[in-house]
């Protein structure tokens, strides 16, 4: 989340909302709220009796209501989005607008990583495919899935079905009915599966994760298959700089990360996964198991000494010089790491690093009995929630935008780095 | 009668096809380069310390209900593992059709023999050896390998698609509220204390079990969430075909859907193999040691909720019933206590089958054997003649059995030989007999 200097820095807290279930119109209830990311809106789909829904935002309803809605979600830039539905149709609304065009179904609402482009997944007299800020993809598909929209917004992407199966017919399944779908227009390629496309910036170019047999794994970009076969692997991922796509790959029993030459990474780990770039793309990370059941983080192939029973949220400055990433035994005692340390704290739960763009200072969202707190750098800040949404750094990473709800009320906190003394 | 593997030759598209594309030279490079890598120190103690006591053989329906020694289980190793290695995987393709034949049709992976072995040897692990071999020899009867097919292309196993999930929790929620009308089927709520998972049957004709739980977990009134993603279905054909790297896809996506919604643990429906997938394979697979979120079954959920008193009998569902213990639950996890508890608290008159618990007769229908679909009915449902004896020894004509595939494969047994019993999930009971305090 790229923070805006226009929104409110000033330091202090000022609550927003004094009743985070309020809703202006007669109703039953409201759902799980959502905030917007400059803290000053808190939405919430809310019932109004009679099988009829509607949106609250800071307690004031949309002029529309639905026959459902549901999915509340801000977009990076601020604006409301919900998937919606009436007379058995179902899109997009955006702040309170619905798109023009309305499907058998409309799901999974996505941003481009400002917030300028909104897409969505849509099902129309059952074909499949992507919708990009109100225009549906011009071709769909017997199914898709995997869908993706570029991080600058400009191009989508799924796998896409295309041809036709019938029931139990392991025959045609295993000559190829998958392919991958950039704005709509498959490859020429055919494989049995495509798994986790990754598209590039500006360029559109696409790359997934293939089987071209039951047991031949490999990566394919823009339907061109490596030579090489692997025995699996996981999703790609596009070098930022020269365009090179890797991938994390399995051979004889073992994980390494792999081009389209072969072995950037030795295969030398017993599982190797969510790969992720620098901006610049001279630093490479990946959640790594150096032996069976001991997790920790590999940058540029070279294992982090502390390990884990479970490592996820693996993040990486834009600069690459911080790495960060949460552990966790049993899906509790959860720990920050951070360029290889470890943060004193233990929590019951947390939700994932945060890092500054500006400072590559790491906060994170925890909860311990019961309670949601913030921590910058292993230190806490003295206000708890009942619930809480991701910290946002300033632009300069002098102040953290800290949003939550205590008790009935919604807080938005500007609070300054050195604030964070606990 | 003594027979062999030969004289009961089934045809199957899915072996025939298979078989027809192999040379024994094929066949042995296949087999010596997983037995290379996979055929570690485990399959190497199985096979040496086996003393052929043949003790194994009373533990298996399949042996119980033919009395043919060509189905006890070390038979099946005999005819299958022992003679691989014995030939260093120079075979023939007929007998790679015998030996997907008999690990996929006629061994349920139940564990039930382990009990039985003086050595501990897991009989089990060494039939599913052998189905990874198959696998990889692209041996595998047509409708389970259709069902990894499934997994591998939409991450459950019944080609269920992305907007068909969603669009079953919002009809069996709008059911609902017809009779409870503040009731919510959560979906992706961050923080949940619970993720709730089924397997793909359930919104593809068993949805009437989703509503059940919902019901369940509305009137209880705690904090759960449905995920809207692929991840959603806690089954594993995959596992049971032998394909074991789309098995750690299918469970990567499992835990990381838990995880991403940030969920305390996930509770599991009324089903066996994918708790087996989900607590005990998948993620060692993977690479962790154990489930990194833990994974709680129905049963044992069921029975939180029922000794908090978050949910209260209205009354007790009449009885007699007798209580079907799940080989993946009860030899797996040793739920058999909890689930008593929880039967003894919804009904009356438990009568229990003998024999039970931890030495249960399986269904015959799980390991995968179910979904190797219509060319199989008959051998699971006449291999298991035991398992309607031992039904109908008790005299009820309730049974209660906590998983999907047991339901199958009972629910068969009972029509084929004319029990005249019905099958009940636990949450068919508790829904039916609650306290209903939200209902209109």
């Amino acid at each position: 989340m790229q923070a805006d200097q226009a929104w409110d820095w000033e330091p202090g807290a000022r609550t927003v909302l004094e009743d985070a279930t309020a809703c202006a119109a007669p109703h039953e209830w409201t759902e799980e709220p959502e905030a917007s990311p400059d803290g000053e809106r808190l939405a919430a789909v809310a019932n109004l009796g009679d099988g009829r829904f509607t949106v609250c935002v800071n307690a004031e309803p949309w002029e529309t209501d639905f026959e459902k809605a549901w999915y509340l979600r801000f977009s990076p830039d601020g604006r409301l989005t919900a998937v919606t539905m009436e007379d058995g149709m179902w899109t997009v609304s955006v702040d309170g607008e619905s798109w023009e065009e309305s499907f058998d179904f409309a799901w999974g609402t996505t941003f481009s990583a400002d917030g300028g482009v909104i897409a969505a997944c849509i099902q129309s007299e059952g074909t499949y495919g992507m919708i990009v800020d109100g225009t549906p993809w011009e071709t769909l598909h017997e199914n898709a899935n995997n869908f993706r929209l570029a991080a600058d917004g400009l191009h989508t992407a799924a796998a896409v079905q295309v041809k036709s199966l019938g029931q139990a017919d392991i025959a045609t399944f295993q000559q190829g009915i998958f392919s991958v779908a950039v704005d709509g227009e498959p490859w020429d390629a055919i494989f049995v599966n495509c798994f986790d496309p990754a598209i590039e910036q500006k360029t559109g170019r696409a790359a997934a994760t293939i089987r071209r047999s039951l047991y031949d794994y490999s990566v394919a970009v823009d339907g061109k298959a490596w030579d090489a076969a692997y025995d699996c692997a996981w999703g790609p991922v596009f070098h930022p700089g020269n365009g090179q796509v890797l991938a994390p790959v399995r051979k004889k029993g073992l994980w390494g990360m792999a081009g389209d030459a072969g072995f950037v990474w030795n295969p030398a780990f017993i599982q190797c996964h969510h790969p992720q770039f620098s901006a610049d793309g001279a630093t490479l990370a990946a959640i790594v198991a150096p032996s069976f059941g001991k997790f920790t983080v590999a940058v540029n192939a070279a294992p982090w000494s502390a390990t884990f029973p479970v490592v996820t949220d693996l993040r990486v400055s834009p600069d690459g010089r911080t790495v960060a990433a949460q552990a966790s035994n049993d899906n509790a005692a959860f720990r920050v790491l951070v360029n290889g340390s470890v943060w004193p704290g233990v929590y019951d739960m947390a939700y994932g690093p945060v890092i500054c763009p500006a400072t590559g200072q790491v906060a994170v969202r925890v909860e311990k009995d019961g309670r949601q707190a913030f921590v910058l750098g292993g230190k806490a800040h003295p206000e708890t929630f009942d619930r809480a949404f991701n910290p946002i750094f300033s632009p300069d990473g002098a102040k953290v935008l800290l949003r939550g709800i205590s008790g009935k009320a919604y807080k938005r906190i500007v609070a300054p780095v050195s604030a964070f003394t606990g | 009668m003594t027979t062999t593997i030969a004289d009961r030759r089934i045809e199957d598209a899915g072996l025939e096809a298979g078989i027809a594309r192999l040379t024994p030279e094929k066949i042995q490079k296949t087999i010596q380069a997983v037995l290379a890598g996979e055929g570690g120190a485990r399959l190497k103690t199985y096979v040496e310390t086996c003393v052929r006591c043949g003790m194994c053989a009373q533990a298996c329906h399949y042996y119980m209900s033919h009395k043919d020694p060509s189905y006890a289980p070390v038979a099946k190793v005999r005819q299958t593992m022992w003679e691989i290695l014995k030939h260093k995987g120079l075979v023939s393709p007929e007998f790679i059709h015998q030996c997907a034949q008999i690990a996929y049709t006629e061994c349920n992976l139940c564990r039930r023999c382990m009990h039985y072995c003086p050595l501990g040897i897991d009989t089990a692990y060494i039939m599913s050896f052998v189905r990874r071999i198959c696998h990889k020899l692209g041996v595998t009867p047509q409708y389970i390998q259709d069902t990894a097919h499934s997994h591998s292309a939409t991450m459950n196993q019944m080609w269920v698609k992305d907007d068909e999930w969603i669009d079953t929790l919002k009809w069996q929620e709008d059911e609902a509220r017809d009779e409870m009308p503040s009731l919510r089927i959560p979906l992706e709520v961050e923080g949940a204390d619970f993720m709730y998972s089924v397997i793909a049957p359930e919104p593809k004709f068993r949805t009437q079990l989703i509503y059940q739980a919902a019901f369940i977990f509305n009137q209880a009134g705690v904090n759960w969430t449905m995920p809207a993603t692929p991840g959603w279905d806690n089954s594993n054909m995959a596992m049971f075909t032998g394909d074991m790297e789309i098995m750690g896809r299918i469970e990567m996506a499992h835990f990381a859907t838990a995880q991403r919604l940030r969920v305390k643990r996930i509770v599991m429906g009324e089903c066996g193999h994918a708790f087996r997938a989900i607590y005990d394979v998948a993620n060692r697979w993977l690479g962790w040691g154990m489930h990194p979120v833990p994974v709680v079954h129905s049963i044992e959920f069921f029975w939180e909720l029922l000794n908090s008193g978050k949910i209260q009998m209205a009354k007790k569902y009449p009885g007699p019933v007798t209580i079907h213990d799940p080989c993946n639950v009860i030899r797996g996890r040793g739920l058999m206590d909890k689930l008593r508890e929880v039967v003894h608290a919804i009904c009356d008159g438990v009568v229990e089958m003998t024999p039970n618990r931890e030495h249960n007769y399986c269904c015959c229908a799980g390991g995968g054997v179910i979904n190797c679909g219509p060319p199989f009915k008959n051998v699971r449902i006449v291999g298991n003649s035991i398992k309607a004896e031992q039904l109908k020894a008790t005299g009820v004509k309730t049974c209660i059995a906590p998983c999907h595939n047991c339901h199958g494969g009972l629910d068969d047994i009972i029509h084929k030989y004319g029990l005249g019993m019905e099958l009940k999930f636990l949450g068919d009971i508790i829904y039916e007999c609650m306290e209903k305090k939200g209902a209109s």
